[in-house]
């Protein structure tokens, strides 16, 4: 870095400057978004553009090359902290500029289980992709999904765990869901290291995600094929 | 009679057995089956823990050496460790069996005991010998704490407390574990487990 000459962002061009930024989220450096995301804006770009080209698409790298063993978690993380940097300077500016909404999901990572590292990037690349994400954060009973699936309802519901001794609680979750009469309200979405795709199936789970990428292409996905099976019934 | 014919009880099986154990559990196992020359240990790499995904086929390729080796008997000391179920299925392939439980923190504390805990230890982060022996190489470096420390609390921001199981005791490891605890930020507990259901299970070979 140090006999790299010293790149001035705003002396860039847009094109430049999103490939900038790209390059700044790979490397995790959280001031430079954060300038890179004022620069565009101040030139006239609409959030949801800074946020879906500057930012989502940066942060797709990041998971690609993550799923492929090209990242590990460190470097995850210090790209995940350099885009939520970029969002807080964006998110008030996108509800007051009309952005494109998707729909709503409620997630959280369950009871005995205090990972959050995944589960943050799947709410946070859920929100770049127009989802209003609420955020339940780590440890959450059934009471915790049930009381926010009644105030925000959502299309979606996620859950994740990286344990082996509390994947099993999702099913404790879906089950009371199915009690409860609104299970088929839903899309629920599962994800974390250790669960595959048999479990996800087994548990009655609508989809198992890999990744953060995967979980926005199934929400929006399965939120389509509800939209029509709701327009045609 | 002589007290060398007493010395082994005639149920006792002599046929060679290899343990496959991860890394972190070596010096456990090697002094449970010191007075036992018929096991024979073999480690893997202890990193895999944080790679999961690579423990069946490195266990399964242990498990065919050992055969190709001579030697049919083969135990699996690892747990669970997060492979949910891919390394039962590469045991059950082979016909061997591997000691129970989801993690070593759960089997030291004894698996029972460990299910049983309290709400309270949800925000727990454990340490056992061997991970305050190698804190640094185990925790601070692969999570990136030595290049990045403001990392720190957003993985432990959530943490209430460190843990330390202790296998032996010894003053140095506590004095680390301690440190360990400082170096996160937590409140430092430390509870005497022994090796818990590890002990009966490599003692069970015999
Ligand atoms: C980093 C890490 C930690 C950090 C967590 C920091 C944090 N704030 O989250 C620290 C060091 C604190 C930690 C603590 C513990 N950990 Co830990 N940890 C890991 C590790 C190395 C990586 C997990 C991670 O963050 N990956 C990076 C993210 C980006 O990936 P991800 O979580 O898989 O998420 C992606 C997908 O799975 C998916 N996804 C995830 N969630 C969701 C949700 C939805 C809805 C969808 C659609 C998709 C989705 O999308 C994500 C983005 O691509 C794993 C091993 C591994 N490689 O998985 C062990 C691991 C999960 N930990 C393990 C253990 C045992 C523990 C501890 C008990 C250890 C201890 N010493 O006390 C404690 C747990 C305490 C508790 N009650 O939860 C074991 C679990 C073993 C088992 N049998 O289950 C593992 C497997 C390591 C091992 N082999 O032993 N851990």
């Amino acid at each position: 870095m140090a006999d790299e000459e010293d790149i001035v962002l705003s002396e860039l061009s847009d094109d430049e400057l999103v490939l900038q930024m790209h390059d700044d989220l790979y490397d995790g450096l959280k001031e430079e978004i954060e300038e890179g995301t004022e620069i565009l804006l101040a030139r006239g770009w609409v959030p949801y553009k800074v946020l879906t080209e500057a930012l989502v698409e940066g942060m797709r790298v990041v998971g690609e090359d993550f799923r492929d063993g090209i990242l590990f978690v460190p470097e995850v993380l210090l790209s995940a902290n350099a885009m939520k940097a970029g969002m807080f300077i964006l998110r008030p500016l996108l509800a007051a500029t009309g952005a494109p909404k998707q729909g709503t999901m409620v997630i959280g990572t369950v009871k005995g289980d205090i990972h959050d590292i995944g589960k943050n990037l799947v709410g946070m690349m859920m929100e770049g992709a127009g989802f209003e994400v609420i955020d339940l954060g780590i440890n959450n009973p059934v009471e915790d999904y049930l009381a926010a699936i009644e105030e925000h309802k959502p299309e979606i519901l996620g859950m994740s765990a990286l344990l082996t001794t509390t994947m099993p609680y999702m099913k404790v979750v879906i089950d009371t869901l199915k009690e409860k009469g609104i299970r088929d309200d839903l899309i629920v979405l599962v994800g974390g290291a250790p669960l595959n795709e048999e479990f996800g199936s087994a548990i009655g789970a609508d989809a198992y995600c890999r990744d953060a990428a995967v979980a926005v292409e199934t929400a929006r996905e399965l939120v389509n094929r509800k939209h029509n099976q709701m327009a045609t019934a | 009679m002589t007290t060398n014919m007493e010395q082994r009880p005639p149920e006792q099986s002599t046929e060679k057995l290899r343990i496959i154990a991860c890394g972190a559990l070596a010096r456990e196992v090697l002094s449970l089956i010191e007075n036992l020359p018929h096991i024979e240990l073999t480690c893997l790499p202890a990193i895999l823990h944080n790679s999961p995904e690579k423990i069946p086929d490195a266990v399964d390729k242990a498990i065919i050496k050992a055969r190709h080796d001579g030697i049919e008997r083969v135990y699996v000391a690892y747990a669970d460790c997060g492979t949910s179920g891919t390394l039962d299925k590469v045991c059950e392939e082979h016909g061997v069996e591997r000691i129970a439980g989801p993690h070593c923190f759960s089997f030291y504390f004894g698996n029972d005991d460990f299910i049983a805990r309290d709400e309270d230890d949800i925000y727990t982060f454990f340490l056992t010998d061997f991970l305050a022996r190698q804190f640094r190489a185990f925790v601070i470096e692969p999570l990136g704490l030595d290049k990045h420390p403001e990392l720190r609390d957003m993985y432990f921001g959530s943490y209430k407390k460190l843990v330390y199981l202790v296998q032996n005791e010894d003053p140095a490891l506590d004095q680390m574990a301690e440190e360990a605890a400082r170096f996160l930020d937590l409140e430092y507990e430390r509870r005497v487990t022994g090796y818990g259901d590890l002990s009966s299970a490599i003692k069970g070979l015999a």
